[in-house]
């Protein structure tokens, strides 16, 4: 989606604000609830890509009102609405609805270490590549009204292929949980000027990273 | 309401910090520091929801913020670039092979399975970001600095990488290449910094103690210690 979490090139941010020191958590609730992030994930009952585009579509303004781990509590809210493991009514008031069952929590300190491992986003399946190392590919101008990684700043701008990192599920499809349509995934050297025009150096470049369905031949 | 008490704080603390600091491009403000506000009670709210119906373990909880304060972090990255710069031959396998090159350390997983060096020369300065969301090398740097998933650092990083980096206070010559990553995918990315000129004489472990968590992501070089200071 065309979404404010797609910010590469927008100017008027202000400057970047070096914090010296920094602790890993500015507070406690911070790391309970990237805790509890990474531990619901154990119930299987969305993706990454999925959890990615629940944050993307919180309200442009919220979003930039929010710090990084407050946009995380409402996407995991409704992620755990969503998968059905609580009621928006249990979350509002805090307590579990009268009679609920209990359920047994799949991560534990005895599996924690193994449980987060998360699943790899690479497929070991044959599919062939629609490009080569070397070739000059146009990343396509879509538009799609769902999740996507392809930056608006690279649409419709030509590169090279750099590498090939193999085959990779397709977030895409993926976050809506329309299957994972696996395909090669490449580095693509953009120079800096065809992103930007003649204000970039004539050398710099910009890689991104690109599955086979964002691109074309140039 | 709370929205207005909290840019009311933001504005106090920025101007405390510009003050503290005389440096203003870094003034040290947090709109999440130090605040007061629902999220606290919200969080708590729902870890005790969570607990209650059996979906987490709430010691587990405590074992993955420990990880992360204390286990997982920058010094991760730093012993396999001190290893990269002692070594060539494994620095040859660290750039042709991130994953298998990392598992010689025991790195990999989460947000690391597929990581790929890249190597900063004379010629060539690599930068590091993610433009969508917060990509980053986790088993190798730990969990990202606010900057890093910040508007001013993801906004500006593809379209003006020297300027940025000028914020840092490392200014590039003219004719080198800038190489800036965006990590869209499920690719992860580790800069491999220029061994500092008159290290020649120390031991991995020194070399490590500094290659700091900026060089590794490429908005600053490694430095010997100033003259004078203890190794």
């Amino acid at each position: 989606m065309n979404g404010v979490h797609d910010m590469g090139g927008e100017h008027g941010m202000g400057p970047i604000q070096y914090e010296k020191d920094e602790p890993v958590f500015h507070a406690a609730w911070e790391g309970r609830l990237y805790a509890m992030n990474r531990v619901m994930g154990a119930w299987r009952k969305w993706n990454l890509d999925a959890s990615r585009h629940q944050i993307e579509l919180l309200p442009p303004a919220n979003y930039f009102r929010m710090s990084y781990y407050e946009r995380w509590v409402e996407s995991l809210i409704e992620r755990i609405v969503k998968g059905g493991l609580a009621t928006r009514a249990e979350i509002e008031s805090g307590n579990a609805a009268p009679g609920s069952s209990k359920a047994t929590p799949p991560v534990t300190t005895a599996n924690v270490a193994t449980a987060l491992i998360r699943v790899s986003a690479r497929r070991p399946v044959e599919v062939s590549p629609r490009f080569q190392v070397g070739q000059h590919v146009r990343a396509r101008n879509i538009n799609p009204i769902g999740h996507t990684r392809l930056p608006r700043y690279a649409r419709a701008k030509s590169g090279t292929i750099d590498r090939d990192h193999g085959v990779f599920l397709f977030p895409d499809t993926n976050a809506h949980y329309l299957g994972e349509k696996p395909q090669h995934v490449y580095s693509v050297r953009f120079s800096a000027r065809e992103l930007w025009g003649d204000q970039a150096k004539p050398q710099d470049a910009v890689y991104i990273d690109m599955w086979d369905d964002y691109l074309e031949p140039a | 309401m709370n929205t207005t008490r909290r840019d009311f704080l933001t504005v106090a603390v920025t101007a405390a910090g510009a003050t503290a600091t005389h440096d203003l491009a870094h003034a040290e403000a947090h709109d999440h520091q130090g605040v007061p506000s629902d999220v606290v009670l919200r969080v708590k709210s729902l870890e005790s929801l969570l607990v209650e119906k059996g979906l987490v373990d709430p010691a587990a909880l405590d074992a993955v913020v420990d990880a992360y304060e204390h286990k997982v972090g920058p010094r991760n990255g730093a012993r396999v670039i001190a290893h990269a710069w002692v070594d060539p031959a494994y620095k040859q396998r660290l750039l042709a092979n991130g994953p298998s090159a990392l598992a010689e350390f025991g790195y990999g997983g989460t947000h690391g399975e597929d990581t790929l060096v890249v190597e900063n020369t004379p010629r060539v300065h690599n930068l590091v970001v993610c433009t969508l969301c917060s990509c980053y090398p986790w088993p190798l740097l730990g969990l990202p600095p606010v900057w890093y998933k910040s508007a001013p650092y993801r906004s500006r990083a593809v379209i003006d990488p020297r300027g940025v980096l000028r914020e840092f206070g490392l200014v590039l010559a003219d004719d080198v290449e800038v190489r800036v990553w965006d990590s869209t995918a499920e690719l992860r990315y580790l800069v491999l910094p220029e061994r500092p000129a008159g290290s020649e004489q120390l031991s991995e472990e020194a070399l490590a103690a500094l290659i700091t968590r900026n060089a590794m992501i490429g908005v600053a070089k490694v430095a010997l210690p100033q003259k004078g200071a203890r190794l």
